[in-house]
């Protein structure tokens, strides 16, 4: 009997035996802007851990290859991925000339496209395993600490992205929380207008078409221009409403950067509630009514709790929209992981671009992650409770 | 009244857009209040016109490519050969969704270079998650009795996806289409922070030199069109789902 092959192990094979053995593994520069020269796996690595990697890649490639068990899939794609991360900081050490402070050396175009091939691996896994919310939040929880652990570990800090990290230690941790608190706190305050704006838009229905075309409208309006107009507006405020500057409301900066993220976080939440609230079944709202519920009781203990599921899929994509879009407030001094991106773009050191872009994917991706697992063990909840 | 009331405020944006973007020196006297130290008003770099087609085309190009990969790629994963594919490429489009515009485009940076290139990526790339998304819900959500009839009535299978699966899908893939098209007229925008060549130089000279007039313009053009691009789509995507009697969401 010929084995038979997996459909999407034969495109994980191919990709994997194209980065492994025709693109360049590693990029090594002089300095941090000259262009790079290319390595290949074995010239990037010692004579023995080169071939061993590829001794690794080709084993992972074959199991994805044939139609094999899924723990066996897992477990491939999970060693292939640790060993280039772990060999990647080897290669990073190998190529720097011992004592040289200048020489700068970053994974290159192979590297991501064996990470990206056997991710795919994993992700393929991982979905056809249907893992509980729970579980996949443990998946994530548990490759956050072994990225933690190889952050901490020092094993890495022969890379360029890392190199970068170490000039800028401090500033990476105050960019960094200036992000995180501009994505939460513009979300926060989203909820709170946006929440009782979607109940009113849902009893008045007069109001509806009128405020989610509003909304609709601000969603068109490019970030960066709608940051730049909100400079005026609040350098306005802050000096001629007593107590706005001291309350840190400037013309630019981090004021209308927040702003900004706010206005672009009513639409999915005002829009979320409003269907949310009229998907309510009418049998549930009529025998609270029956029941003698007032109004208030009826929003509570019935409609609200049943609309939760919809309305936190709009909080999910206000998060992830938001932790992309606070990149922007750089440009108009609002701090965040934008800072890096724009210096990096505008010094062209690509390893500062991913010191800004590779945070800010990650926070997004975990985000979208926690809260899709939330949703569905409310939604799953729900389903139980009414059944 | 209230029929006509929508489209005269439409004919009334799309003779305002024209007019700024042909002449914009009439609408001088309106922008320069906003100016500070004799600052021009209106943008002096480039003509506003040029930039409001090359922003389009950049656009263009971009959507009709996603277009095609995207209902490609739908088509692939709902027919029996891929369907393999399918669960997997659900997580992707998730998964995908997560990467900020602006990582993407830099990201896309050192691959190809600064200019339209990493623009046209990040565009592509973002604009095919909406179309595919909605592509596949379009193809996996057919009414199962209309699919039985064709089978019934002897079409092979690239018949019933031309004839029937296609045109029934239309409204949806149309809904997707209209999305990613408004997603990316404002990311174009970005992508001027890596010298491409759209309207988002206006605003970036803007915020540049503190020209709020600038940032306006450039804001309200890109605005407008959106808004009359995403309006002109809608309508399209309502006159398909009459014909398919199928409600597009």
């Amino acid at each position: 009997m010929s084995p038979r092959f997996d459909k999407l192990g034969v495109v994980i094979a191919v990709i994997a035996a194209y980065a492994a053995f025709a693109a360049p593994f590693a990029t090594f520069r002089a300095n941090r802007i000259v262009p790079g020269q290319a390595r290949s796996i074995l010239e990037a690595l010692p004579a023995t851990t080169g071939p061993l990697l590829l001794a690794i890649l080709v084993l992972a490639a074959l199991v994805a290859l044939f139609r094999t068990p899924l723990i066996l899939r897992l477990a491939a794609s999970v060693v292939a991925l640790v060993a280039l991360a772990l060999l990647i900081g080897v290669a990073g050490t190998f190529l720097t000339p011992a004592g040289n402070t200048f020489a700068r050396v970053s994974p290159a175009s192979g590297f991501w496209i064996l990470i990206f091939a056997f991710t795919l691996l994993l992700a393929d896994v991982l979905t056809r395993l249907n893992l509980s919310p729970s579980a996949r939040v443990g998946v994530l929880v548990v490759a956050a600490l072994a990225i933690g652990l190889l952050l901490v570990s020092g094993r890495w800090d022969s890379l360029s992205i890392l190199k970068e990290y170490s000039n800028r230690a401090d500033s990476f941790w105050t960019e960094g929380s200036k992000h995180v608190t501009l994505a939460l706190g513009s979300l926060l305050a989203a909820v709170i207008v946006g929440l009782p704006l979607g109940i009113l838009c849902h009893r008045v229905e007069s109001l509806r078409a009128g405020v989610l075309n509003v909304l609709n409208i601000i969603q068109t309006i490019p970030s960066i221009a709608l940051f730049g107009l909100l400079i005026a507006p609040l350098g306005w405020v802050a000096i001629h409403v007593p107590g706005a500057a001291a309350l840190g409301i400037r013309g630019i900066g981090t004021a209308p950067a927040f702003v900004a993220l706010f206005l672009y976080s009513l639409l999915p939440v005002v829009a979320n509630t409003v269907v949310g609230l009229a998907g309510v079944p009418r049998a549930a709202n009529d025998a609270a009514r029956g029941m003698g519920m007032t109004d208030r009781q009826r929003l509570i203990g019935v409609e609200f709790p049943l609309a939760f599921p919809v309305i936190l899929t709009g909080i999910r994509i206000v998060l992830v929209q938001n932790i992309g879009l606070a990149t922007i407030a750089a440009l108009i001094g609002g701090g965040g992981f934008g800072v890096f991106v724009f210096q990096g773009v505008g010094q062209t050191a690509m390893d500062l671009v991913l010191l800004g872009a590779v945070p800010t994917v990650a926070l997004a991706f975990a985000a979208a992650i926690i809260l899709d697992a939330v949703i569905e063990m409310t939604a799953t909840k729900r389903r139980v409770e009414t059944a | 009244m209230k029929a006509w009331l929508p489209l005269l405020l439409r004919l009334a944006l799309v003779v305002l857009l024209v007019a700024f973007i042909t002449s914009p020196g009439l609408f001088e006297p309106l922008l320069k209040p906003l100016t500070e130290n004799n600052a021009p008003a209106i943008y002096n770099q480039g003509s506003l016109l040029t930039l409001t087609l090359l922003h389009l085309r950049t656009v263009l190009i971009a959507t009709v490519a996603a277009t095609i990969v995207a209902v490609a790629l739908a088509i692939l994963v709902t027919r029996p050969a891929g369907a393999e594919f399918l669960p997997l490429s659900r997580s992707l489009v998730n998964i995908g969704q997560t990467f900020p515009p602006v990582a993407v485009l830099a990201l896309a940076v050192p691959a190809v270079g600064f200019g339209e290139k990493p623009t046209l990526i990040a565009l592509f790339l973002y604009g095919l998650l909406p179309i595919f998304e909605n592509a596949l819900t379009g193809l996996t959500t057919l009414p199962a009795n209309v699919v039985e009839a064709a089978r019934g009535a002897g079409m092979t299978g690239w018949q019933r996806l031309t004839k029937v699966e296609l045109p029934l899908s239309a409204p949806i893939i149309l809904g997707g289409i209209r999305l990613s098209v408004v997603i990316s007229l404002a990311t174009a925008t970005i992508g001027s922070t890596v010298a491409a060549r759209t309207l988002g130089e206006v605003i970036i000279a803007g915020l540049l030199s503190n020209n709020l007039a600038f940032i306006l313009q450039g804001g309200l053009i890109v605005a407008a069109l959106a808004v009359l691009i995403y309006d002109g789509l809608s309508a399209i995507e309502r006159y398909a789902a009459r014909r398919m009697g199928r409600e597009a969401n």
